[in-house]
C-alpha cells in the first residue's frame, strides 16, 4: 500500500502536525519507504494467532487490580506550574466557543 | 588511582574504608565533566552544585552509620527520567524548560540508596534513534576513535547515547538509560561498556517520558557487569504507580555475577547469522561461544523462526504507541507553545507540534497514526501484534532447550555521523539483534568483548528467560572475565 498526497495530508491532520505544502512530497517519499519495508510482514502466516498486547512476558493476566479510589489531587499549583499560559487555576487557550 | 577510575563496587569499598570521601569523588567527576562535556556533549544539564551538596550530605550519612548501598556514587540520569526541580527535556524542543514537579520512581530509588546525580544525559529525541543525532540539544561524540581515521566524529549509539558516552569517558561511574528497541544495549556496545535492559516490568516506568509503553524498560550502564548488577538492584522493584511493574522480590543481582556457568545450555539462534554481517562480528560471536564452552557451558543451536520479522514488527508497534503517547504534547499543559495571534485551538496544536518535534519524531508519529487509522488497523497494527506473539512464542520454545542465548549486540562498530543516517530504514537496522528482546519482554545484557580492526569496541549480548536476570548476569560476567577487555577510549578523564 502506497500513500498518495491526499492521505499524507490527512495523516498529518489526524496527528495534529502542520505540514507545509512544500514538504508533502518529501514526507510522502519517507513514509512510503518505511511502509514498503514493513510490507514484508504480510508474508507471515498468523492464522489463529492471538495478538500480543502489552509487554508483560507472562501475559496480561499477571496485571494487578487496585481499589477504585482517589489517590491523588489537590495539587493545582503543581499541575499548572509548567503551563505556557494560565489564568487562575485554569490553562489558557485560544477562544474555542464563539 | 584517579577517583574517576573506580568501579562502582570499588568506590563503595573505598568510601566505606574512608580512602576517599563522597565529596572528593563527586568533585573529581565534576572536574571531568567540566573538561570533557564541552567536546562530548553527553550531558544536557549539569547539576554540579546540587551534586556537591548531595555528596556532603552523603558523607554525613555515612558518618552517622546510615550509608545506603549507593551512598556517594556519582551517576548521570538519562534526560527521559523526570527529576523533581531539574529540567527534563526528552531531547526535544517541545519540552524545553519543562521542570517536573515530581520524581520518577527509578531515580527516587537511586536517591534513596544514596546516589549523587551529576546531570541529565543527552539522548535521541524522545528516545527515537540509534545515533543520538536526533537530539534537539546537539549530537554526542563517542569518546572512542578510529585508529586510521582519528578525526571522524563517531556516534555513541542511541537512544541513550549521552549516558553511554558519559560512563565510557569517566565523567560518571554509572548512568541510567531506557531501552525500547536496543537503546541501552547498542550504545553500551558502541562505547565499550556494559548495559542491561531487564525484563519488562522489572523497573517501574512511572515518571519516565513514554515512547512505546509496551516496550520501554529502564536499565543501567556501567563499566563492569557487576556494577550494572549493583545499580539494577536499586532501580528495580514493584511500584503501585506502574501497574505493569512486576510484584516480585528483587534478587541480589551482584551475587549472581560470581555464579559458575558450568552446565548451562547456551543457545545460538541460527537466524542471527544475517547477510552482510562483518567478519569481525561473526568472529567475536564464535569467540564468545568458545569462552562459554571453556567455562563448562554447553552450546546448543536453536531456531527463532520469526526473528527476521522483528524489526518491521517493531516499526509498527513502537510508532503506534508513540503516536498515542505523544498526543499529550499539545502546547497547553506544559512545554512549548507555538501560535499566531489569529490561531484557533487546532492551529495552536498543529503549529506547536510542527515546531516542537524534530523530523524523526514527526515521521514516527505519522507512521503510527496511519497504522492505527480506520481501514489500516488490521492490516498493520493487528498484524504486527500477531507477529509479535509469534516472536515471543519462538523464545518460549527456545527456553525448553537452553538457559540463555548469546548473540552479537550490534551488526557493526560505531559509525560516523552522516554514515547511513539519511535513510531511516538503514538506521533502523542497527537494532536487528536487540529488538527481539523488547518485543518478547526479555532481559538482555551487552558486554564489551573485543575490538574491531579500527580499534573500536564490539559487544556481545546475553538474553535470558523472563525475570531471570541472574543467569544473564552470570553468563555476562563469565564473558567479561574471559574477554578481559582492558582497552580504553582516547577521550576520558585522567587520560
Amino acid at each position: 500500500m502506497s500513500l498518495d498526497t491526499a492521505t499524507v495530508r490527512r495523516v498529518a491532520a489526524l496527528a495534529r502536525i502542520r505540514l507545509p505544502e512544500e514538504e508533502v512530497a518529501r514526507v510522502q517519499g519517507e513514509l512510503n519507504g518505511i511502509l514498503g519495508w514493513i510490507e514484508q510482514l504480510q508474508a507471515v502466516n498468523t492464522d489463529g494467532v492471538e495478538p500480543m498486547a502489552g509487554g508483560n512476558p507472562e501475559g496480561i493476566a499477571a496485571m494487578p487490580m487496585r481499589d477504585d479510589v482517589v489517590t491523588d489531587g489537590g495539587i493545582a499549583p503543581k499541575v499548572l506550574a509548567n503551563a505556557p499560559d494560565r489564568e487562575g487555576e485554569y490553562f489558557g487557550v485560544p477562544k474555542v466557543v464563539e | 588511582m584517579h577517583p574517576t577510575d573506580f568501579t562502582i563496587a570499588g568506590a563503595v569499598a573505598a568510601l566505606e574504608e574512608g580512602v576517599i570521601s563522597a565529596e572528593e569523588l563527586t568533585r573529581a567527576h565534576v572536574a571531568a565533566i567540566e573538561a570533557l562535556n564541552p567536546k562530548i556533549n553527553a550531558l544536557i544539564t549539569v547539576t554540579a552544585e546540587h551534586a556537591i551538596e548531595a555528596a556532603r550530605a552523603s558523607d554525613a550519612k555515612r558518618a552517622r552509620g546510615e550509608a545506603g548501598p549507593l551512598e556517594g556514587i556519582p551517576l548521570a540520569i538519562k534526560d527521559l527520567f523526570c527529576t523533581e526541580g531539574v529540567q527534563t527535556t526528552a531531547g526535544s524542543k517541545i519540552l524545553d524548560g519543562f521542570i517536573p514537579p515530581y520524581e520518577s520512581t527509578v531515580t527516587a530509588q537511586l536517591k534513596r540508596d544514596g546516589a549523587v546525580f551529576l546531570g541529565k544525559a543527552n539522548l535521541d529525541e524522545f528516545a527515537m534513534g540509534s545515533s543520538n543525532l536526533t537530539s534537539a540539544y546537539g549530537a554526542v561524540l563517542n569518546p572512542w576513535s578510529r585508529r586510521n581515521d582519528p578525526d571522524a566524529r563517531l556516534v555513541p549509539g542511541g537512544s541513550s547515547g549521552g549516558s553511554a558516552a558519559a560512563v565510557a569517558a569517566r565523567m560518571v561511574l554509572g548512568a541510567t538509560g531506557t531501552d525500547t528497541g536496543g537503546s541501552i544495549r547498542q550504545p553500551a556496545a558502541f562505547c565499550g561498556i556494559a548495559g542491561i535492559k531487564p525484563t519488562y516490568g522489572r523497573c517501574s516506568r512511572f515518571g519516565i517520558v513514554a515512547y512505546a509503553s509496551s516496550l520501554d524498560q529502564a536499565g543501567p550502564f556501567a563499566r563492569t557487569v557487576e556494577d550494572c548488577a549493583v545499580l539494577l538492584r536499586s532501580m528495580a522493584g514493584h511500584d503501585p504507580k506502574d501497574s505493569t511493574s512486576a510484584d516480585r522480590a528483587v534478587p541480589d543481582f551482584a551475587a549472581a555475577c560470581t555464579r559458575s556457568v558450568k552446565g548451562l545450555r547456551i543457545g545460538v539462534p541460527k537466524e542471527y547469522h544475517i547477510d552482510g554481517m562483518p567478519a569481525e562480528i561473526e568472529k567475536l560471536w564464535r569467540q564468545g561461544l568458545d569462552w562459554l564452552r571453556d567455562a563448562g557451558a554447553e552450546i546448543v543451536e536453536i531456531s527463532l523462526p520469526h526473528a527476521g520479522y522483528a524489526l518491521p514488527t517493531y516499526y509498527i508497534v513502537a510508532p503506534a504507541e508513540a503516536s498515542s503517547n505523544l498526543a499529550r504534547y499539545d502546547g497547553v499543559r506544559f512545554g512549548l507553545r507555538a501560535a499566531e495571534k489569529e490561531s484557533d485551538l487546532r492551529d495552536l496544536y498543529e503549529r506547536t507540534r510542527a515546531a516542537g518535534f524534530g523530523p524523526e519524531v514527526r515521521r514516527r508519529i505519522m507512521i503510527g497514526t496511519y497504522v492505527l487509522s480506520a481501514g489500516y488497523y488490521d492490516a498493520y497494527y493487528l498484524k504486527a501484534q500477531k507477529v509479535r506473539a509469534l516472536i515471543a512464542r519462538d523464545f518460549r520454545e527456545a527456553w525448553s532447550k537452553v538457559d540463555a542465548i548469546l548473540a552479537p549486540a550490534t551488526p557493526s562498530a560505531a559509525f560516523a555521523e552522516g554514515e547511513g543516517s539519511d535513510d531511516p530504514v538503514q538506521m533502523y537496522l542497527n537494532d536487528v539483534f536487540t529488538v527481539t528482546a523488547n518485543l518478547a519482554g526479555l532481559p538482555g545484557l551487552s558486554v564489551p568483548a573485543g575490538l574491531d580492526p579500527q580499534g573500536l569496541p564490539l559487544g556481545l549480548q546475553v538474553l535470558g528467560r523472563p525475570f531471570d536476570e541472574e543467569t544473564v548476569f552470570a553468563v555476562g560476567a563469565a564473558i567479561e572475565r574471559a574477554a578481559d577487555f582492558k582497552a580504553l577510549p582516547g577521550m576520558r578523564a585522567g587520560a
